[in-house]
């Protein structure tokens, strides 16, 4: 179907699911610390806008409260809990190094169209105005994963991972205009839960390993190497 | 107020009190009344669903059929006797100071807590509710892997958060895509598309098979990575050695179990609309898989937990390849394997909680002579390994002699890495556990406070079930096998 074939608002839908996309290749590229959480932020808002134009085409008025949640969880209160353990473990003038960046983008690109390709049977059978954009919230959803995959800092995994389920979310709302409230209202809570976990867990890692870089979490493996901590370590679960 | 409500409602009521009161002497005690009073409420229902048939609730919110009221019995069980264990363990743990008076609270409401997820994701209708339910069974569990603080306990319970919360989100999106296919091409009420039993009567064949199978393969990786199927069971031997004893007993017998019945839920409705077997082809390869990579690992190891860690990702790889396989034969076995396997493996951690106190180290090199010390933690710990190695006459030999059975019915061939696993892992663990039982004990080494009563409870149960099965648990399971495979063994 052609874009300008389309309503108003449907366009809009399509135009913010793109820049929903952009704002994932953003975060792939993104070193710093404290604008990583403002470009997740910003994918959030843009995520809650989505939200209420399908709401507005659909006529499904749950979506509101759902992008209404969005909203308060994505935009206001994980970053919010993000930005200021970043101040108290003074995280946010780190910047890592990404190694190979015009690779990690390209293999986000692979990932959109292989995206495409998974949910040509979604597309097919779909009858949904916001079809077009199934592919692009499966994109979000990968792009997140490789975002976990490949940085070093705890406080970038943690985004990677909510910015995969706001691929999910954005993949239940265009796919079948939401899944029922309650489930909705459970996932939230889970979400939340998930953050505030995450922080105790930023305070913990940093006493342990004096360090948020994911690469020293590596005492326990299957080789029989050293590990970080040295031959002269405890073994685990030994008397104090 | 009916039973399932008490069932759900009690752990959820003890997870609130002992976040106030858990650090208290009493809060031990609270802890196995809780349970007590869910286990009670758990097998009455289970009674009358075998009298009276599947129970669904008003709102059509829990249904309780033959496939998950015995294993709501069995975690609501098991949850009692690692509670029972649990209290004058987690009293010696804060005597010698390994855990603060927070953590204890933590600990208890967490327990409930725990419990108390399992169960919801035990009994609930909705398939979105129990994605629900399994996440906040990791979320509940992270803070209690990492309860010792120390940096190997962190680095577990950090994999253990961000393999499983990667692994579950995958299942969102499969329990996305099933609504999806519910949705479109039956077009039903939109509260309806979640629920399981409209899904298996009504859409019974009837749901897009490309959009089925992508939605099995996401909800495989998903519970898969739950049910600790290599190669996605990189945080299970992290995690249930570096958390406090009772939680790797827990984690160890129960978590795997649910997760492998949500997977076998799933691929009820799957079955019904895919005319091929490809979900019971990728569950008999991942199982397989994880079956023979595990044996192999066991033999590695250098801490008891970790190497009984791998003896449990190798069973639940045995039970998805049983489901998998299909039939009535490898159903029953595999609904057998469950029960046995939990119960011998919670006794054989409570064993090994026992063990590690008395030498002072998890490591096994450094383990010696506890048939000597301390006869009950030996020969419990001689006993357990027996049982789950799979030596006759433990329930475990009969569950594995059905699907090796079952597997020469369909598939001749793979009944020889079957056999080799079984002699593979044998090995393993004996090797690692005769020096540990038999071997000169270290001068110095003193017999410690042991309650084995509930390893006792455990193995007779698993002895009893592969001597005779009680006829009422033989129709309860074979009521289940004709739920999963649509076949009568009896």
């Amino acid at each position: 179907m052609a874009l300008s074939e389309l309503g108003l608002f449907s366009q809009a839908i399509i135009l913010f699911a793109a820049l929903v996309l952009f704002t994932s290749f953003i975060m792939l590229g993104q070193t710093r610390t404290l604008p990583l959480i403002f470009t997740f932020a910003w994918q959030g808002v843009l995520l809650g806008v989505v939200t209420a134009l399908v709401a507005v085409v659909s006529g499904h008025h749950e979506l509101f409260v759902s992008a209404a949640l969005t909203v308060v969880l994505k935009v206001v209160l994980i970053p919010w809990l993000l930005y200021r353990l970043s101040i108290r473990l003074n995280m946010h003038y780190d910047a890592e190094v990404i190694k190979h960046p015009s690779l990690l983008l390209l293999s986000g690109a692979g990932l959109v169209i292989f995206s495409y390709y998974v949910a040509l049977p979604i597309v097919h059978l779909s009858g949904l105005a916001t079809r077009n954009t199934i592919a692009v919230s499966i994109a979000v959803e990968l792009i997140g994963m490789l975002l976990m995959c490949v940085r070093r800092t705890a406080v970038a995994q943690v985004i990677g991972f909510m910015s995969m389920e706001n691929g999910l979310f954005f993949s239940a709302v265009v796919s079948t205009y939401g899944m029922p409230l309650i489930v909705e209202l459970g996932v939230a809570f889970d979400v939340l839960v998930a953050a505030i976990l995450f922080g105790v867990f930023f305070v913990h890692l940093r006493d342990s390993f004096d360090s948020l870089d994911v690469v020293r979490f590596n005492r326990l493996s299957e080789s029989d190497r050293p590990s970080a901590a040295g031959e002269g370590a405890a073994p685990p679960g030994a008397h104090p | 107020m009916t039973l399932l409500e008490i069932t759900l409602l009690a752990p959820l009521a003890g997870s609130l009190l002992l976040a106030f009161i858990g650090h208290r002497p009493v809060g031990g005690w609270i802890n196995v009344a809780t349970c007590a009073v869910t286990f009670a409420a758990s097998l009455a229902m289970a009674l009358g669903v075998f009298a009276n048939g599947p129970l669904l609730s008003s709102g059509r919110m829990f249904y309780i059929d033959a496939f998950n009221v015995y294993l709501v019995a069995l975690t609501a069980f098991v949850g009692l006797t690692s509670a029972i264990f649990s209290r004058p363990y987690m009293r010696h743990e804060i005597e010698r100071g390994r855990v603060t008076d927070r953590r204890l609270r933590l600990y208890h409401s967490m327990y409930q807590g725990f419990l108390f997820s399992m169960l919801l994701a035990l009994s609930t209708n909705n398939l979105g509710i129990l994605w629900v339910a399994m996440e906040a069974a990791t979320l509940t569990t992270v803070l209690l892997v990492s309860l010792y603080r120390t940096p190997e306990a962190i680095e577990a319970a950090w994999k253990y958060f961000i393999l499983c919360g990667v692994g579950i989100a995958q299942a969102l999106f499969g329990t996305v895509l099933v609504y999806f296919a519910a949705e479109t091409r039956l077009g039903m009420a939109r509260g309806d598309a979640m629920l399981w039993t409209v899904l298996h009567d009504s859409a019974g064949g009837n749901l897009d098979p490309a959009v089925i199978s992508l939605a099995f393969v996401f909800l495989l990786v998903g519970y898969g990575t739950k049910v600790g199927l290599v190669p996605l069971h990189n945080w299970l031997p992290d995690a249930h050695s570096e958390g406090p004893t009772p939680m790797s007993a827990v984690l160890s017998g129960l978590l795997l179990n649910v997760a492998l019945y949500s997977l076998v839920r799933v691929k009820m409705l799957v079955d019904a609309s895919l005319h091929t077997n490809l979900a019971g082809h990728l569950m008999m390869g991942f199982g397989l898989v994880s079956f023979m990579v595990a044996g192999l690992f066991l033999h590695r190891q250098h801490d008891i937990k970790r190497m009984f860690s791998y003896s449990s990702i190798e069973h639940m790889g045995l039970m998805t390849f049983a489901f998998g396989l299909g039939g009535a034969l490898a159903t029953f076995g595999a609904l057998l394997h469950m029960t046995v396997h939990s119960l011998t493996k919670s006794a054989i951690f409570v064993t090994v909680g026992h063990a590690s106190q008395l030498a002072g180290t998890q490591r096994i090199d450094q383990i010696r002579g506890l048939i000597r010390t301390q006869p009950t933690i030996g020969w419990g710990l001689l006993i357990g390994t027996v049982a789950i190695a799979g030596f006759p006459p433990f329930g475990v030999f009969v569950s594995e002699f059905l699907l090796l059975m079952a597997t020469m019915q369909s598939w001749p061939w793979l009944a020889v890495p079957l056999l080799v696993g079984f002699g593979v892992a044998f090995a393993g663990l004996f090797r690692h556990l005769h020096p540990m039982v038999f071997g000169e004990p270290p001068p110095g080494q003193k017999p410690v406070a042991a309650n084995m009563l509930p390893v006792a409870v455990h193995l007779f149960l698993v002895l009893w079930l592969g001597l005779m099965i009680p006829a009422f648990l033989a129709r309860w399971f074979e009521q289940a096998t004709v739920l999963i495979s649509g076949a009568s063994l009896l």
